[in-house]
């Protein structure tokens, strides 16, 4: 069977590089850890100069503050152009002021928040009507790493396999291992096919590693079923590789290959859900549309943070099936250029 | 008809004329040397035989059968001008995986491979990488991953490059044996006194075949001592 055979020889090549294969297995974990160290941490608590307050608030203040100290507003503003503090509170004619550092957005937002849960509970009359809060998915703890760790999973499987299939293609046409080839009785689908399974062998192991480590290890958000969200990512990865043999036969080296990253990797991290495309104009909204990873995050998403099964997210495995297909049957059109037969 | 027929061949790359109105014929069993400098259009010429080249006009025939065919891929072995193999894998890993993409059977080819590895004296190698190999050890193994399935016509596209007069005297040897169990190769070089070993030669120069014949005949045709003098000679420098 030369399906077989193909298989068999990029296992071969595969266990004797064990470099690429520590790319493609270890990197992931190593990646996704570094942006789980970022972006997992606590929620920061402001540091703030107040002058001029009510007990009670002082006391809610410490609460919600990393640091509290009390001084004029010319202290304060000494002590925000050196960096130590982030606000200066007061309240002039009833009215709260509030001063603040400004240059990162993050902990303006943190500053106004802790002066608003302070200014809240002084406030007695909103005690009466303490509002229920409840999550009809996720829950108070899913964070930023949570919401976008769904589609840092898919990005991950799909750049790793994207590179190595589609240098690994490359080297096939440049290394004269593709004249070869196609000097023999091999069949063109059976070349392709001979591809897709043998590195999908190793998707599958690639997919189980960073699905297993991100929920197990890193406790990403997971609601969903494990062997489901394997599924969602093998035939992602399964699209990154038949898109990389197919973009491969366009470039002449190694290096050209790493310019595709920029170009068709790096757009569909930011249109595939790691930012919220709903406030931007409809017609980059429709850009995601062509994107693989776009449905493939898409599936992850809601499988991991809403529990959604296989028959939930039909239509976006559907669409990934279609961009498998449709590049599959190019690799095979494009080996015309070589063979006609 | 001959064993390889080649009718009225053209072919150009976008603007670029490589191959002009080739004619020529080789007959069975016989070794035909392709001879001519670089750029002179032999590898494309080659390729088409084969079949991974389709030519813009004319049309090429061999054992009858109109190229390109799986019938004449399954009996033609090919042998590229690069090396064309994997160099994380052994040299037996090679062997196996061309040897089961043309469908031998394990123990077939088990037999095979320690026989063309014998052929070409590569044999105390077998399960070395690839990559530790020297480039005339490559030259050796490309070699014999064309002569594993047993193929009725070898096509090898420069094969004694970078390989010593000795091993490259054991190389021509083994051809004459492969020309008595009645295989036809066609090979091309640019080295003339290679070319003086084969049955028939043809010159190709800037895509155009200048003269096709025997070593001798084409000697006496052009009154020369040797097939580099003849070459000068139809390029019109003497």
């Amino acid at each position: 069977m030369r399906v077989f055979a193909i298989v068999k020889r990029i296992a071969r090549q595969m266990k004797r590089d064990r470099r690429s294969l520590a790319l493609m297995m270890i990197a992931p974990l190593f990646v996704l850890t570094l942006i789980w160290l970022v972006v997992d941490g606590d929620d920061y608590e402001p540091k703030i100069v107040y002058d001029n307050l009510p007990d009670p608030i002082v006391e809610s203040l410490e609460e919600h503050t990393g640091e509290l100290t009390t001084g004029s507003e010319e202290e304060a503003v000494q002590l925000m152009q050196d960096g130590e503090y982030d606000a200066y509170l007061s309240i002039d004619d009833q009215a709260p002021h509030i001063l603040l550092e400004g240059s990162e957005p993050s902990i303006n937002s943190a500053v106004m928040r802790a002066v608003q849960d302070s200014l809240k509970s002084f406030d007695s009359s909103s005690q009466l009507n303490e509002h229920v809060v409840e999550y009809l998915y996720g829950s108070a703890e899913l964070n930023l790493f949570d919401r976008i760790g769904p589609v840092l999973i898919g990005f991950f499987v799909f750049f790793f396999v994207f590179i190595l299939g589609g240098i690994s293609f490359l080297r096939e046409r440049t290394h004269g291992t593709l004249e070869k080839l196609l000097s023999t009785p091999i069949r063109r689908w059976e070349l392709v096919s001979g591809y897709v399974l043998g590195f999908g062998f190793f998707t599958i192991i690639q997919s189980l590693f960073i699905v297993t480590f991100a929920i197990y290890v890193l406790d990403m958000y997971m609601v969903g079923l494990f062997w489901e969200l394997l599924l969602v990512t093998i035939l992602l990865a399964m699209t990154a590789l038949s898109l990389a043999t197919l973009l491969s036969t366009f470039a002449k080296n190694e290096f050209q290959i790493m310019q595709f990253i920029p170009i068709v990797i790096i757009p569909q991290v930011f249109f595939a859900g790691l930012f919220n495309l709903e406030t931007l104009d409809q017609w980059i909204q429709v850009i995601s549309k062509f994107m693989p990873l776009t449905y493939g995050a898409e599936a992850l998403q809601q499988m991991m943070i809403r529990g959604a099964h296989i028959q939930d997210v039909w239509f976006e495995i559907l669409v990934l099936l279609c961009f498998a297909f449709v590049f599959f049957v190019l690799n095979i059109r494009v080996l015309r250029g070589h063979r006609t037969l | 008809m001959s064993f390889v027929e080649v009718r009225n061949v053209s072919h150009s790359f976008g603007s670029e004329n490589v191959l002009n109105q080739i004619q020529l014929s080789v007959e069975k069993g016989k070794i035909f040397g392709l001879l001519g400098p670089s750029g002179a259009g032999k590898t494309t010429l080659v390729n088409m035989m084969i079949g991974i080249l389709t030519p813009n006009r004319g049309e090429i025939y061999i054992d009858s059968k109109k190229v390109p065919s799986f019938d004449v891929i399954d009996m033609t072995g090919y042998m590229a001008q690069s090396d064309a193999l994997y160099q994380e894998l052994t040299a037996r890993e090679n062997l196996e995986f061309i040897g089961s993409i043309y469908g031998l059977k394990s123990s077939d080819l088990k037999k095979r491979i320690n026989a063309v590895m014998e052929t070409v004296n590569l044999i105390d190698h077998l399960d070395k990488p690839v990559e530790k190999y020297s480039g005339g050890m490559k030259r050796r193994l490309s070699l014999a991953t064309a002569l594993l399935h047993e193929p009725k016509l070898l096509i090898l596209d420069e094969p004694t490059v970078g390989i010593d007069p000795v091993l490259r005297k054991e190389i021509w040897d083994e051809f004459r044996n492969l020309q008595r169990n009645g295989i036809t190769i066609i090979v091309t070089t640019h080295v003339m006194d290679e070319a003086e070993k084969c049955d028939e030669l043809g010159l190709l120069r800037d895509g155009v075949l200048m003269a096709q014949g025997s070593p001798s005949e084409l000697k006496e045709e052009y009154q020369s001592d040797s097939i580099e003098d003849v070459f000068l000679s139809v390029g019109g420098v003497k």
